[in-house]
């Protein structure tokens, strides 16, 4: 299979440009880069879920169009997403065959045949589970190792796994190694998306570096060293923002220690202090937002300790922690932070019921100058303030959430990918008023993917992985590679 | 161990724990219940019920919902015995074809305006249920067929049958259940269906095609439709252009839900729904028994469906309800 200068957009955002890629029959191929350098898109497009705005695809040298995930199918790709895709009212052995080629509406299924041949798949993967019961309730990486028992069934000639071992334990990593090795045997090809430099090391045979939607290169593996691949990565331009002086560093604002969350995170300690910028860095699904969630009280931790201005607190639900003077931006707008249809104004005092509306009746004149206020001293562009939010640009949307939490006053900022999707210009603004907010004296915790911004802004840059901190750095030693290095996972597979 | 205490948690055990215990409260109240003519009401009472319950619980599966199944009785019926009142002479069992073949028509059109449309079932078939049941009264004048216009042998078949002498509707009724488990439990099709109201954001992505499932699921419940359609032609001796019908999808609805389907998709099963349909018989025949007026009938059936729904609910967060289906 090869792709010849396949570019995808979306909207106007291009997320890959003209990518080439040629695979070998019966190779292991890995795909790395930083996250949202393109190999998700990338994959996705091989697998029909996207259909690319340039470019074309061709298999054993013939042109392909390969429009939707059924012609994949057909064409013998499958795709193993990052997440897992499942039905949760279905049995597990249903889930391993749902979807394969062949057979019109009406074909029987035997349940004893598809039972029977749904087991031995889980035997050959080394899982117990019971093919009978519910997708509903299995753990992740149970639900991921049924979408490769899935991929094994449908006898894909090319089978793509993006990042499937980020949710497994290390003996389930070495099975499936065992079984990735056999497919290869068998002269199917395989694309393996990683950051785990050290599987891709003992894995595959050549290795592509993705950045910025751009494929940088292709290597066989032993012609690259690991600083190598990770320099290639991150070979990003260094924006030119610097972060205005003037901040003057206080008490601790935010104290955690030793906070644990089961399958999320563990022993995290750090401290914030006021006018502070805190960075904190590491591969999307290193716990990061986890964290951020736990300090809001959104999936609060297990064990551990928080404490705010000195005082231990104890937080169980979002309620509590803004009365605390904590605000929290997270990083999916679309889903957690604003409400699309009401106007913008509504979503500017939403976190404020009490100021709005004293006894319950909501004073329009109070709303209406507090709205105008945010929207001044941040420079959100709009329309009117009655206009729905989903009307204006991501940057602007971003603003309305950050004027939202500030009306709260908080002492406690946590941005988790704030400027996530947002063109340049908008983003600095970002910047400014980032820094502004800790020049007022508070406590500023930047989660963040982009190396650059990390850099620039932060005092100090904790950097996580799987779960836990793996560095501290000062702002006069942090660099890139330094991040990065701390980012990448370490194998837990013994070399 | 672990199967007994499955077997035990699935829905399908309780609803039949709930029709033996209501039915020994009505036979202890009023002994008559138990005999073999009222079975014989029950029965009579739910073919149709049980054959829109079939339609419907395809369409609830799959995530959307058919409010115009009254109408499509109604209309499917009504062409049936307009066809009747013109060519007396006509081979009966040919109202069967038109019947179902005007039903899976109507089916198609609500699933033509949910696919191509992306519009919401639930808005589309609240249309199409009063356009449908327009329409039936322009093609009929707003006049009724007459018993005389209705095949005595079509008539019969709601009497008696070789088997038993059970009436042939009731086992029609059962064998399209039984058809139905089938393709629920043993075809591409049924699997499908069940993968999109599971995951309707999956189901594409695994190589499903949604329209064409969809499709099929609101032919097949206006097909069945227009089969309880000339059933009524058969039970009631008569088509009438307001009544024939009327009220239908929220008896088909109340007995799908109490039967474990639920309205968020993905889950249900022939089992449940046939013993929803019988619970549901069992309290309509029981009503006039026990001396409760017919004007409390709604009443009732809108409360068993929200006690129903609250149930599944309840059944739901403990994450039993997958169990429903799930082979022990």
């Amino acid at each position: 299979m090869s792709a010849r200068g396949i570019s995808k957009k979306f909207g106007v955002v291009e997320v890959l440009t003209d990518v080439d890629l040629d695979l070998k029959k019966g190779e292991i191929h890995a795909l790395v880069g930083e996250n949202g350098a393109g190999k998700s898109t990338f994959a996705k497009i091989l697998a029909g879920v996207y259909r690319p705005t340039r470019g074309m695809l061709e298999m054993s040298g013939a042109q392909v169009d390969v429009s939707s995930p059924i012609i994949a199918n057909n064409l013998g790709i499958a795709l193993i997403h990052q997440e897992p895709i499942s039905f949760p009212d279905l049995s597990v052995a249903e889930n391993i065959v749902m979807g394969r080629k062949g057979g019109g509406l009406m074909t029987r299924v035997p349940w004893s045949g598809m039972l029977g041949e749904a087991r031995s798949y889980m035997e050959l993967l080394g899982m117990s589970i019971d093919v009978t019961r519910p997708m509903r309730g299995l753990s992740i990486a149970d639900q991921q190792m049924v979408e490769i028992a899935r991929a094994l069934a449908s006898d894909s000639q090319l089978i793509i796994m993006d990042e499937p071992t980020a949710p497994l334990t290390p003996r389930e990593v070495e099975t499936l190694f065992i079984i990735v090795n056999r497919l290869r045997d068998e002269g199917r090809t395989i694309i393996f998306i990683s950051h785990r430099l050290e599987e891709v090391r003992i894995l595959c045979s050549r290795v592509t570096i993705f950045r910025d939607g751009n494929k940088i290169s292709t290597h066989h593996i032993n012609d690259v060293s690991n600083s190598d691949i990770i320099r290639l990565m991150i070979g990003r331009q260094l924006q030119k923002y610097m972060r205005k002086k003037g901040t003057t560093i206080g008490d601790v604002a935010l104290e955690v220690e030793r906070l644990t969350l089961p399958g999320a995170f563990k022993d995290i300690s750090f401290k914030v202090r006021k006018g502070e910028i805190v960075g904190l860095g590491g591969l999307v699904g290193a716990g990061r937002s986890d964290v951020a969630c736990a300090l809001f009280g959104v999936a609060p931790a297990q064990t551990g300790t928080i404490s705010i201005n000195g005082k231990k607190v104890n937080i169980s639900q979002p309620s509590d922690v803004i009365k605390l003077g904590l605000a929290f931006v997270p990083e999916d707008r679309a889903v957690a932070g604003i409400f699309g249809t009401l106007p913008v104004m509504y979503n500017i005092t939403a976190a404020i019921p009490s100021k709005i509306a004293p006894r319950g009746i909501i004073r329009r004149m109070i709303e209406t100058a507090l709205s105008k206020k945010s929207v001044a001293d941040l420079s959100i562009r709009l329309a009117s303030l009655n206009q729905p939010i989903v009307e204006l640009s991501g940057g602007n949307q971003q603003k309305v959430i950050l004027a939202r939490w500030l009306q709260t006053d908080p002492q406690v900022l946590i941005l988790d990918e704030p400027t996530r999707g947002i063109d340049i210009g908008v983003k600095e603004e970002f910047y400014d008023m980032i820094g502004m907010l800790a020049a007022d004296g508070r406590a500023i915790l930047l989660i963040s993917s982009e190396l650059p911004e990390l850099l620039s802004l932060c005092d100090r840059i904790l950097v996580m992985s799987e779960g836990q901190l793996t560095a501290e750095i000062s702002r006069a030693d942090a660099t890139q590679e330094k991040i990065m290095q701390a980012a990448v996972p370490r194998s837990r597979v013994a070399a | 161990m672990k199967n007994l205490r499955n077997i035990l948690l699935r829905r399908e055990a309780g609803i039949f724990v709930m029709i033996v215990l209501f039915c020994i409260a009505v036979g202890i109240e009023r002994p008559q219940f138990w005999t073999l003519n009222s079975l014989r009401i029950i029965l009579l009472l739910v073919p149709l019920i049980m054959i829109g319950a079939m339609g419907q619980m395809l369409v609830l599966v799959a995530r959307h919902v058919d409010l115009s199944i009254g109408s499509m009785l109604g209309f499917s019926a009504m062409v049936t015995g307009l066809m009747f009142r013109h060519y007396p002479e006509i081979w009966w069992p040919v109202g069967f074809i038109v019947a179902i073949g005007t039903g899976t028509l109507l089916g198609l059109f609500n699933g033509v305006l949910v696919t191509f449309f992306r519009l919401p079932s639930i808005i589309v078939t609240l249309g199409t249920l009063n356009l449908y049941r327009g329409l039936t009264y322009i093609i009929s004048d707003a006049r009724q067929i007459n018993r005389q216009y209705i095949p005595s042998d079509l008539k019969a078949m709601s009497q008696t049958s070789p088997v038993f002498g059970i009436p042939w509707i009731i086992i029609m009724s059962f064998m399209v259940a039984l058809l139905t488990y089938y393709i629920v439990m043993h075809t591409q099709l049924g699997r499908q269906i069940f993968a999109i109201g599971s995951n309707p954001i999956a189901a594409p992505l695994r190589g499903i095609n949604v329209t064409q499932v969809t499709l099929i699921v609101f032919a097949l419940a206006g097909a069945l439709s227009g089969l309880a359609g000339i059933m009524y032609a058969s039970r009631w001796g008569f088509v009438n252009p307001s009544n024939t019908g009327a009220g239908f999808e929220f008896q088909v609805i109340a007995a799908v839900v109490i039967g474990g389907v639920s309205i968020n998709g993905g889950v249900g099963s022939v089992l449940g729904t046939v013993l929803g349909v019988l619970l549901l018989g069992c309290v309509s025949a029981a009503l006039p028994l026990l001396g409760i007026p017919g004007t409390t009938q709604n009443a009732i059936y809108g409360s068993v469906i929200l006690i129903a729904l609250l149930i599944d609910r309840t059944v739901r967060q403990k994450g039993l309800a997958s169990l429903a289906r799930s082979k022990t």
